[in-house]
């Protein structure tokens, strides 16, 4: 009863903050209806036992990510409403349209297909694990997360803070304005 | 009156109901991509359907009882935090270049 609501509250938040990302003019209200679809995806992860992910994406992606969108978009003064009532390229709409329609129908056809019982291999599932079901204290949920990462996953994990390091590199060195740009009269 | 409460107690909420919220997420991400020339527009749409495929990961991990997707929504979300840095520095370089630049602009940037 609880989780039926809650997924039906959360499940419309996402998808009408998703719309109005796209159909927003102001890039100021895409971000801001970013923010409440992170935040309905969170609360479907915290309905699914990933207490840890919801956190991370709360601090990550809303803390993180959209303040940085909004920074650019403060920065830059790109805050101009875009006119959404011309279509630039002719049929570009119906085209983005007609795509949309096939993926998502091709996604919901591929989960029709697959079988109720989720202990039955479907087209869209996978195997059962074997390591038996997930703890379903949020403790030992986060136990079990954080022992895979740091066993199973260490070179990965290792791997992304290189990544990240490259990134923040690569920040500053597109970021950077040299003598030569600031002679060019903006 | 009575007919209703049990009803809705009898519905539980599947896995099914979860990778079709993360399927129409994914589509309007999609979609926003295809239709929106704004780049930083396009880049929440990007955003949008990373996190459509997280949620489709959770909800794997916990049908199948593999903690694996966990772990690899949290490598998402870091890949995501680089994605946006460098793309963003990217978006950066471009506007300030040309103010008002849509995607059809990233030529610019061309040595």
């Amino acid at each position: 009863m609880v989780d039926v609501v809650v997924f039906v509250l959360a499940g419309a938040a996402i998808l009408c903050s998703a719309a109005g990302v796209v159909v927003a003019g102001n890039p100021v209200h895409s971000a801001l209806s970013l923010v409440a679809t992170l935040f309905g995806v969170a609360v479907l992860f915290v309905a699914q036992d990933a207490h840890f992910l919801a956190a991370v994406q709360i601090i990550v992606y809303a803390g993180a990510i959209v303040v940085l969108f909004l920074f650019v978009i403060m920065l830059l003064g790109v805050d101009k409403v875009e006119s959404l009532e011309t279509d630039p390229i002719a049929g570009q709409r119906p085209a983005a349209a007609v795509v949309g329609v096939v993926l998502l129908g091709a996604s919901l056809l591929t989960l029709m297909l697959t079988g109720r019982d989720n202990h039955s291999p479907g087209i869209a599932t996978g195997v059962h694990s074997v390591t038996g079901p997930l703890p379903d204290s949020p403790s030992g949920n986060l136990r079990t997360l954080a022992r895979s990462l740091f066993t199973d996953y260490l070179y990965a994990f290792e791997i992304t803070s290189i990544l990240l390091v490259i990134a923040v590199v690569g920040a500053v060195v597109l970021a950077r304005r040299t003598r030569k740009d600031e002679e060019v009269p903006q | 009156m009575s007919a209703a409460p049990s009803l809705l107690a009898a519905i539980r909420v599947t896995e099914i109901w979860y990778l079709g919220l993360g399927a129409m997420l994914f589509t309007i991400g999609a979609v926003g991509v295809l239709v929106r020339r704004n780049p930083l527009v396009m880049f929440m749409c990007i955003e949008l359907m990373l996190n459509a495929v997280n949620l489709t990961f959770v909800t794997f991990a916990r049908s199948l009882d593999d903690v694996g997707g966990q772990v690899v929504v949290f490598f998402v979300l870091v890949v995501a935090a680089a994605e946006v840095v460098v793309g963003l520095g990217i978006l950066v370089a471009l506007l300030r270049r040309r103010p008002g630049a849509t995607a059809d602009d990233v030529a610019e940037l061309k040595g």
